[in-house]
């Protein structure tokens, strides 16, 4: 478990943050720019030396009144945005730059289990110039984890690449999560990012936090700004059953139900995450018996909302006894639909996501 | 050899060992000056940064004049019971320092203040200590700008005149510079003496500058 409480005060800024953060799992520090997330990670990190207040970490204490650890003391890896990647040093160089410094008995870590994760053998003559983005941020990975750190910080290390780069860097952030048992911290300002690798959330505005908790819970509570964006996501958890491989379809059974999800391959794991955008769920009053959806379940209305667009309303739904599902509808059709609270209804995905 | 006589020699020796230790001193001072330099954003940086670039204006026979009232006999110096500094190497080498100072500085101020942040970051979170980035990371990422300050202070040393001939006087051993020696034999209209030894430190200053450009060259480091 890490316990901080920092306090930090520039002429322009005041971070004024208190919380906790599981020893296990991705815990994603989410806001917009400028709330101060980079700056309560590199407080983490002990890269801001004006910061006050304490920081323990699994019962260490890295931050109090009469302590404030240096940077290179903390047993810590840290993703800097762009890489921050050293240019006279070919990647192998900069994998082993950290390395170097651990003593081998703390090494938990090698540079071939690394580079095999990370797949970067192709890459470790070259120099940092001729890296593309992803690259680069793959090498930064690779480097963090050589010094076998008790934590992994991460500033937003998708933000600098196109869509493109970001897409061949996720799955191997995936990897990395499935694999390594090892607490990461990470900065980001995208949902989709958020609803893709973490498991927990910490959700600050102005330098302070407003809320925390589960990913599921926090993505579908009403009374935060997440579920009001136009790209709302709710996250359902399930297992793996059978994968058809004639309609490449699998089978993810979760507590409200079954789905089917399309799918180039068997899963590779047994636990699956699926992504359901709000604008991408519909609501009917009756089960369907011919419709061309395959994922159509039961669920019960729990609240209403409004959504900054005035035509919207924003759906509250329980899938199963403890699955939270948002739906953003038009309030005309609530209105046709007759939709209350506490009723029950049938749900329709229109597209949903696998990660 | 070469038709310069023995006293010109030991001129000639006395500059390069004068360059050799101004500007080993002037590494060890300006290092940690042109850091604050690069980092620093206070109002007192600003006063800093002029008074390092003064001796680029400056008449060197000003800068020259002060050393001398500060080193010399009823300076400062010596009212603290120093010794008396005027006409001596030691002397030459305080005022070399203070002349020559921002022709080290200011390459070495440039060239921190390109260090990426995040790349010192970086190293401090992959376990480098202070003085462990010194050498792992701001060297070798700095290398042009110490080379530049190294060869731009060493020449600049050897070049000077005025500030020597005022703190210096011209001493034959102790404190005649090869510059001095010239101006020597063209007083005295001995012009194949001065042709000779001018021409030496012509060569002598290219074949400087020719290495550092193509050493330089060679270290151009492509950013990331």
């Amino acid at each position: 478990m890490i316990d901080f409480d920092f306090t930090l005060t520039r002429p322009d800024f005041r971070l004024a943050v208190a919380g906790q953060i599981p020893a296990t799992g991705v815990t994603a520090l989410f806001g917009r720019s400028g709330c101060g997330k980079t700056t309560l990670l590199r407080c983490l990190a002990g890269l801001e030396p004006a910061a006050q207040g304490h920081l323990r970490v699994n019962g260490v204490s890295w931050l109090d009144a009469n302590k404030h650890l240096p940077p290179h003391q903390r047993p810590i890896g840290y993703v800097f945005q762009e890489g921050a990647l050293f240019p006279h040093l070919t990647v192998a160089g900069n994998l082993h730059y950290g390395y170097k410094r651990i003593p081998p008995p703390a090494r938990q870590l090698h540079p071939e289990d690394v580079i095999t994760l990370l797949g970067l053998a192709p890459l470790l003559k070259r120099h940092p110039h001729a890296l593309s983005g992803g690259q680069r941020q793959r090498v930064a990975i690779g480097r963090a984890l050589l010094t076998s750190p008790q934590l992994l910080l991460m500033d937003e290390p998708l933000a600098a690449l196109d869509a493109i780069s970001k897409n061949d860097i996720l799955p191997w952030l995936e990897k990395l999560h499935q694999t390594l048992d090892l607490p990461v911290v990470y900065v980001s300002h995208a949902i989709e990012e958020v609803a893709r690798l973490a498991d927990h959330m910490l959700l600050l505005e102005r330098g302070k936090l407003i809320a925390a908790g589960p990913l599921a819970t926090l993505l579908s509570r009403t009374d935060l700004p997440l579920a009001h964006a136009d790209n709302a996501v709710s996250v359902i958890e399930g297992d793996a059953g059978s994968w058809d491989p004639h309609y490449h379809l699998l089978q993810v059974a979760f507590a409200g139900g079954t789905l089917l999800i399309p799918s180039q391959q068997p899963p590779q794991q047994s636990r699956i995450r699926i992504r359901v955008a709000a604008r991408d769920v519909t609501i009917n009053l009756a089960a369907a018996a011919h419709d061309s959806a395959l994922n159509h379940l039961p669920a019960r209305i729990t609240g209403f909302s409004d959504d900054p667009h005035p035509a919207h309303q924003l759906v509250s739904l329980l899938l199963g006894d403890s699955t939270p599902l948002l739906a953003r509808i038009t309030r005309k059709s609530r209105d046709q639909l007759g939709l209350t609270e506490g009723m029950a209804i049938y749900v329709q995905f229109k597209a949903v996501a696998l990660s | 050899m070469l038709g310069i006589n023995e006293a010109d020699w030991v001129a000639l020796w006395l500059t390069l060992r004068l360059a050799a230790v101004t500007t080993v001193i002037l590494l060890m001072l300006g290092t940690p000056l042109a850091w604050w330099l690069a980092h620093a954003r206070s109002k007192t940086k600003l006063a800093v940064e002029s008074i390092v670039a003064l001796p680029l204006v400056l008449p060197p026979t000003v800068l020259g004049f002060y050393v001398l009232m500060l080193l010399g006999a009823q300076g400062p110096i010596q009212a603290l019971g120093g010794p008396n500094l005027a006409f001596t190497f030691t002397g030459l080498v305080i005022g070399s320092v203070l002349y020559s100072l921002p022709f080290v500085v200011q390459p070495l101020q440039n060239a921190f203040s390109e260090l990426s942040r995040s790349t010192l970051e970086a190293a401090a979170t992959l376990r480098a200590t202070r003085l462990d980035r010194f050498v792992s990371i701001i060297l070798p990422l700095t290398r042009r700008g110490f080379l530049t300050a190294i060869t731009l202070g060493f020449a600049h040393t050897v070049g000077e005149f005025g500030v020597v001939l005022m703190i210096g006087g011209n001493i034959p051993g102790e404190t005649q510079v090869i510059s001095i020696a010239i101006y020597d034999h063209v007083e005295a209209i001995d012009y194949g003496s001065a042709h000779r030894l001018s021409a030496l430190l012509l060569g002598l200053s290219f074949i400087m500058l020719f290495t550092l450009y193509s050493i330089n060259g060679r270290f151009r480091i492509r950013s990331a």
